[in-house]
């Protein structure tokens, strides 16, 4: 028995035809939707704040009302999503509410239990110190050094808690057993919040196969596959350098095709664009690891090194050689903080002396700024044209026109906000030649700082709730 | 004529945190044999000198002909934090494909 698993989004924000496409023309037994980038709790946790109802990836609803006629079709058709976020209940609701109408029976999963959050207190003062995951400095530590804290708390005040003001989210990377698990109970729905990438394949794949959590090498098999298909159609010939031969347009997603042994083939629906070659697959083999020898998930640590890669038909490539080991101790854990304000505002400075008076502008407003006494936490001055996106890489020394962007950083917003004033006035009380002032001043957004830490296991639970659609709404 | 790198490879980058990796798949064996000898992690660290990374390490995977660079340190704080256009090294496999090989 093999089971084909579709990857329909890659980023919260991919394309929302492309979950729908691909189970029409996929023969998918599940379809993964990807939504969680490190930053994006950070943002969803924020939704949350202001609004209980929200904290899940929005896309989730015009993606599964598009899905409403497929699953009533394809009646064994099962969804895995990250996208619940930081509100996986919510999302339940959210979703049960679209698919409720014409298929009450519809069994959702919700997956908890990586949301620390709550628990980060207590686990403080247990003396858990979250310590940064590649330089051991501690979490408070850090923020003190950054001035996001006013004064020490020493571990046993009762202030303690008060170190945490600036963290905005903490969650868990969990493995694939509680998605798993809602299989088994019945799920046609899984609904989660942070998990690891890989685990919305491997929770199927566990489920189907039986597999033992020590089965490594077939573990590995199917977080190989999760990883592949986790961006969408990063696997089948798009976000290559080699672009110029390839239908992106139309372009199909990916399909890991698993079975009991661990045979892994990647491919994509038959007379969609892009394609599903070598090379492609190997792309995306490479995309966004460290060590190849050493792929951390939280149900395996796969080795990269002995896998092959061939071609095996059209748009058919068999990944051989996958092995893997044992996971990590630790759970690792995505936590964010406040760190101040940001904003970056663009202007299009034209002419054959556009660089020397790009500069020019630039100096002008950190003058003026500095006139009433605004200096900034940090700024960068960008000339876009010259090819400054890669600084101090192949830079042009002339151009007729650059896109002038200057960014600046600060922990006051209202700095951040007079910043983005100053920019429209060049029109006028600036050099000739500048374009591009009437859109409105540029947003300003908080900061949320990355921390990459790790919590031992036993601290955590994961819980699964499987109800019909119409008994969660 | 000098050769450059997207003629004996295509290569994808991206980011995990602060750091940037670049995968680099070259097109088949023989051009494997040449970048593994020549494209080394100080090759890589001094084209992107200005990136300020912390260090530059490269690890290879003969099975499929690539080589993995990852440069530590180098996104200006990353995705939330930088300042720079590029938050998440998204430009790096296109500016390392452009750099020349020695005659």
């Amino acid at each position: 028995m093999t089971i084909r698993i579709g990857g329909g989004a890659g980023f919260l924000g991919d394309n929302l035809d492309a979950p729908r496409e691909l189970a029409e023309r996929g023969e998918l037994n599940y379809l993964t939707l990807e939504y969680l980038a490190e930053l994006t709790l950070s943002i969803l946790a924020r939704q949350k704040e202001k609004d209980p109802t929200k904290g899940f990836a929005a896309d989730l609803i015009p993606v599964t009302e598009s899905l409403v006629p497929i699953f009533q079709q394809q009646t064994d058709l099962r969804l895995i999503s990250n996208g619940g976020g930081m509100n996986p209940a919510a999302a339940a609701q959210a979703v049960a509410a679209v698919i409720a109408p014409s298929l009450p029976q519809k069994k959702i999963a919700v997956v908890t239990g990586d949301d620390l959050y709550p628990h980060l207190e207590n686990f403080l003062k247990q003396g858990n110190r979250f310590e940064h995951f590649e330089t051991g400095e501690p979490l408070v530590e850090a923020l003190f050094r950054k001035e996001l804290l006013p004064k020490r708390v020493e571990q046993s005040s009762d202030r303690l808690g008060d170190c945490l003001l600036p963290v905005v989210s903490a969650n868990a990377y969990l493995g694939a057993e509680p998605i798993c698990k809602s299989l088994g109970e019945g799920a046609e729905i899984v609904l989660t919040g942070r998990g690891s990438d890989a685990a919305l394949t491997v929770g199927p794949a566990l489920h189907e196969f039986g597999w033992s959590l020590t089965d490594y090498d077939k573990i590995a098999a199917a977080t190989v596959a999760g990883h592949l298909i986790e961006c969408g159609a990063q696997a089948t010939g798009a976000y290559t350098t080699s672009w110029q031969n390839v239908d992106l347009a139309e372009v199909g997603y990916p399909i890991a095709q698993l079975d009991a042994a661990g045979a892994l083939v990647l491919t994509k629906p038959e007379g969609t664009g892009g394609v599903v070659n070598r090379r492609t697959v190997i792309e995306q083999l490479v995309y966004e690891i460290g060590d190849p020898s050493l792929y951390f998930t939280p149900d395996v640590t796969v080795d990269f090194t002995t896998i092959n890669v061939d071609e095996i038909g059209p748009d058919r490539v068999a990944l051989t050689g996958l092995t893997g080991s044992s996971p990590p101790e630790t759970y690792k854990v995505s936590l964010a903080y406040r760190n101040g304000f940001t904003t970056s505002s663009q202007l299009l400075v034209y002419g054959s002396d556009c660089i020397d008076k790009a500069r020019a502008c630039s100096e002008i407003v950190f003058d003026r700024l500095a006139k009433i006494g605004l200096k900034y936490d940090r700024k960068n001055v960008e000339l876009l044209g010259l090819g400054q996106g890669v600084v101090g890489v192949n830079e042009a020394t002339s151009a007729n026109e650059v896109v002038l962007r200057i960014s600046v950083a600060d922990k006051s917003r209202d700095k951040v906000v007079r910043f983005t004033q100053e920019i429209a006035p060049l029109i006028t009380s600036g050099p000739a030649g500048l374009a591009g002032y009437a859109v409105a001043r540029s947003p300003v957004r908080p900061v949320f700082a990355y921390w990459p830490t790790t919590i031992s296991r036993e601290l955590l639970s994961s819980e699964v709730v499987v109800k019909p659609a119409a008994s969660w709404r | 004529m000098p050769t450059k790198i997207s003629e004996l490879a295509t290569a994808r980058s991206g980011d995990k945190g602060n750091h940037a990796n670049i995968g680099v798949v070259a097109h088949n064996e023989h051009s494997y044999a040449i970048l593994k000898k020549w494209l080394t992690s100080e090759v890589v660290a001094e084209y992107f000198r200005s990136l300020g990374a912390t260090e530059v390490r490269r690890y290879e995977l003969p099975r499929v002909q690539s080589l993995n660079f990852v440069l530590y340190n180098s996104l200006g704080g990353g995705a939330s934090e930088s300042l720079r256009i590029d938050t998440q090294g998204k430009l790096l496999a296109t500016a390392l494909l452009e750099q020349e090989l020695p005659e």
